[in-house]
């Protein structure tokens, strides 16, 4: 293993590592356009340099390998004068076009420039003029005067979604960046490509021009569009409602996670943002009657304390969604099944087919159902949820609770409002407007993934924490909170009023999550422990943790 | 921290009150006496050198004012009528009274490519600190109206929308919407109106690529 020296810091890297990736390791930053560490390395953008040791010119960190005994110097004179000289380069033709390009604020070429640049620009020639505004495909806008070249767009298409769309045309100072004659920028991963551009010659058409990037605050969270769990960041604003009619999500942003997504996501996943403030229920209701909380809980607590112990194995059935979070499935397992000792509580639906591919995309279009797997609500040791349906339109099941799963869409509008009729108790706990909302006695509106902390657990069996964006819309709750109120109501015990209390109280009565917080979760997440293996370094870590919660 | 301030007790001399009365008129009438002493001395080319206190007949007659006063703003605009401004929210970043409310929208010429549709500016909060006119990147907005004499009977008054602020001659009410191109109308309910049509006339300077497979944006 090489060991090197960068800006005095001496560190042992893998051989074959490139100077960029030592100095990462280093701790110290070189600027880059071209590289990234999810493509490959093209070398062209010469902003990465770096003076070695031994050498006369300056060498580009991201494609000089490492050797023992190198000495590098990220900072200092002649680095920075290099990198200067390389920004005027890049410059001259950019249009400068800062107010209007969606980029600034988290351009690298403003960034590089404040550090770097020289302030007193000496290109006084007419720049040149490329294609501004093109759309590609549907979410991605080009504008070739602002593009630098580097290419990472094009390493992208051809290495990560393989789809091969874009590429360099023309030589020299007319070189631009484009797609193929007749091929649209659609594939299911275009929106990545706005991600990685380092300036702003691709930005993202749903996002373009609602707000400043400035603007927005950042929440740290899991998609939910599917099984595999990517991690992503939530940007959003409160404090300005005039921007995009009030909304409060304005774009996803991909989360760096070696382990899930690594730096990508798809585009479905991407803007499925805009049902968070969409068609949602705002308050609690039975029968088209508004209500109040307190009165729903009492309500529901009363009637389920009124069914006799006998009638609840045979005549309740509670279905809950796999886009549950597991604290939530966890909690409606204790309400529902130890407490009340319902035997039809379950989540186990048959996956509705769906899209997939190899890279991120997942058929399950469920967050969860690796989580209500693990809690023993759904899978094969599950009761299956399925027949309760048909139980309860022959009138064997009489009280149905619902929590997040629309049996609309499942078995069709006419099933559910048939179900309606014949039941005695039809409560649906979901945060959206959608049949079952609209046939249920009971509405009970629930947050979505973006106003509460929990976790979900991938198709992987990795455990990945949520956190908490913003408040539920309207006088919606979360299910954690719903279930809690009425485990108190009913004078069960309630494993605490926060979710991380619920998350502990849940790794203690479940194996797989054992010895997991949410501090322990972080940023990244943890495997599971599924069979004995993986989890928080194997049995010995479970059983430490177990001790510690002795 | 609220701060106790004590009262000064009146003494004998103040609560016997007529002394303070004439002083207090003293006062006044001496300041009259002095001023017509000196404007009448001036007539006759006397102690010219001695300035007297000088009434300016408001509001018929206007007091000049500086070249770099800041008043009431107002959006620049281009040849064709619409503004300068291209939504880039420098200023509504700068404001430090968050006075000011820009939404952006697509323009119709690729090398100008964003413009505001909305873009209000409530004097009712405004401390007129020019910090906007200051960060403007494009000249688009100015303080160089002098106008003044902002008044209004409620706070929403207070508020200018894009109308008055292309147009500082408007005073509101605002009789009727003369904005061609497509901009949040408060005339209208807020809605969408105009057209870049009304603007440019028809052609082929509307048929832009921005407009195309806007399918995404409809989900």
């Amino acid at each position: 293993m090489p060991k090197l020296t960068i800006d005095g810091k001496t560190v042992e890297v893998g051989a074959g590592k490139t100077v960029i990736q030592a100095a990462e390791q280093a701790g110290c930053f070189v600027p880059r356009y071209c590289y990234h560490p999810g493509l490959s390395i093209a070398g062209n953008c010469r902003i990465c340099l770096v003076a070695v040791e031994g050498q006369k010119k300056l060498q580009i960190a991201c494609n000089t390998q490492v050797s023992d005994g190198m000495v590098v110097h990220t900072q200092g004179e002649p680095v920075e004068q290099g990198r200067a000289e390389v920004l005027e380069f890049l410059l001259a033709n950019h249009p400068l076009d800062c107010p209007v390009c969606d980029q600034s604020g988290e351009c690298d070429l403003q960034n590089f420039y404040m550090a770097y640049g020289r302030y007193d620009p000496r290109f006084a020639e007419q720049k040149v003029r490329k294609p501004k505004a093109v759309p590609l495909g549907p979410t991605v806008m080009l504008d070739a005067e602002r593009c630098i070249l580097c290419s990472r767009c094009v390493r992208f298409t051809d290495e990560v979604s393989r789809t091969q769309e874009f590429g360099i045309f023309n030589r020299g100072d007319r070189a631009e960046v484009g797609i193929y004659p007749g091929k649209t920028l659609s594939n299911p991963y275009a929106g990545n490509v706005v991600d990685i551009c380092p300036v702003g010659a691709l930005t993202d058409r749903d996002f373009r021009f609602k707000a400043r990037v400035w603007y927005l605050s950042s929440s740290p969270s899991v998609c939910p569009g599917c099984s595999k769990g990517c991690n992503i960041d939530i940007h959003y604003t409160l404090d300005r409602p005039h921007l995009d009619d009030g909304a409060r999500v304005m774009r996803l942003k991909p989360r760096v996670n070696p382990e899930v997504n690594q730096w990508w996501m798809c585009d479905e996943g991407r803007y499925a943002y805009k049902a968070i403030d969409r068609c949602r229920i705002l308050k609690p209701r039975h029968r088209g009657r508004a209500l109040g909380w307190e009165t729903a809980v009492l309500e529901l607590a009363g009637q389920l304390a009124r069914i006799e112990p006998k009638q609840r194995e045979e005549s309740v059935a509670v279905i809950a969604g796999t886009n549950l979070t597991t604290e939530a499935l966890y909690l409606a397992a204790r309400l529902f099944g130890e407490g009340l000792q319902i035997r039809n509580c379950s989540a186990e639906l048959p996956v509705l087919p769906g899209s997939h591919d190899e890279l991120l995309i997942q058929a399950d279009k469920n967050p969860n159902r690796k989580g209500a797997e693990l809690l023993g609500l759904a899978g094969e040791k599950a009761r299956p949820a399925e027949p309760w349906i048909q139980a309860a339109l022959d009138g064997k099941i009489k009280s149905l609770w619902v929590i997040g799963e629309d049996l609309a869409a499942r078995f069709g509008e006419e099933t559910v409002k048939q179900l309606a009729e014949k039941l005695e108790l039809f409560v649906y706990q979901g945060s959206h407007e959608n049949g079952t909302a609209a046939q249920a006695h009971w509405v009970l509106p629930s947050a979505v993934y973006a106003e509460q902390a929990g976790t979900f657990v991938n198709c992987d069996g990795r455990v990945q924490a949520l956190t908490k964006a913003f408040e539920p819309l309207g006088e919606s709750r979360p299910d954690w909170l719903i279930l809690t109120a009425l485990l108190t109501r009913l004078e069960l015990p309630a494993p605490g009023n926060e979710p991380a209390k619920i998350f502990e109280a849940l790794a203690a009565a479940h194996a797989p999550f054992a010895g997991m917080t949410y501090e322990r979760l972080g940023l990244q997440g943890l495997p599971a422990r599924l069979d004995g293996a993986g989890g928080l370094g194997g049995p010995a870590a479970g059983a430490a943790a177990k001790a510690e919660r002795k | 921290m609220a701060m106790i301030i004590e009262r000064k007790e009146l003494n004998l001399w103040e609560r016997l009150y007529l002394p303070e009365i004439l002083r207090g008129l003293w006062l006044t009438s001496r300041h009259f006496f002095v001023n017509m002493f000196f404007h009448t001395a001036h007539l006759f080319g006397l102690f010219k050198r001695h300035r007297a206190a000088v009434t300016t007949q408001w509001p018929e007659e206007l007091r000049p004012l500086a070249a770099r006063f800041r008043s009431r703003h107002r959006l620049t605009t281009r040849e064709e009528g619409t503004p300068r401004c291209v939504g880039c929210m420098l200023c509504e970043t700068v404001c430090p009274a968050k006075c000011i409310t820009i939404v952006a929208g697509e323009h119709p010429d690729p090398n100008v490519e964003k413009y505001p549709v909305r873009f209000d500016i409530d004097l009712g909060v405004c401390v007129y600190c020019g910090y906007c006119v200051e960060v403007c990147p494009e000249d688009a907005i100015r303080m160089d109206t002098n106008i003044l004499d902002v008044s209004a009977y409620s706070r929403d008054q207070m508020k200018l929308d894009i109308h008055e602020l292309m147009n500082p001659t408007l005073r509101k009410p605002v009789p009727e919407c003369d904005l061609k191109f497509p901009h949040k109308c408060a005339l209208h309910d807020g809605k969408l109106t105009g057209s870049w049509e009304r603007v440019y006339g028809p052609g082929e300077k509307l048929s832009r690529p921005a407009d195309q497979g806007t399918e995404l944006a409809a989900r």
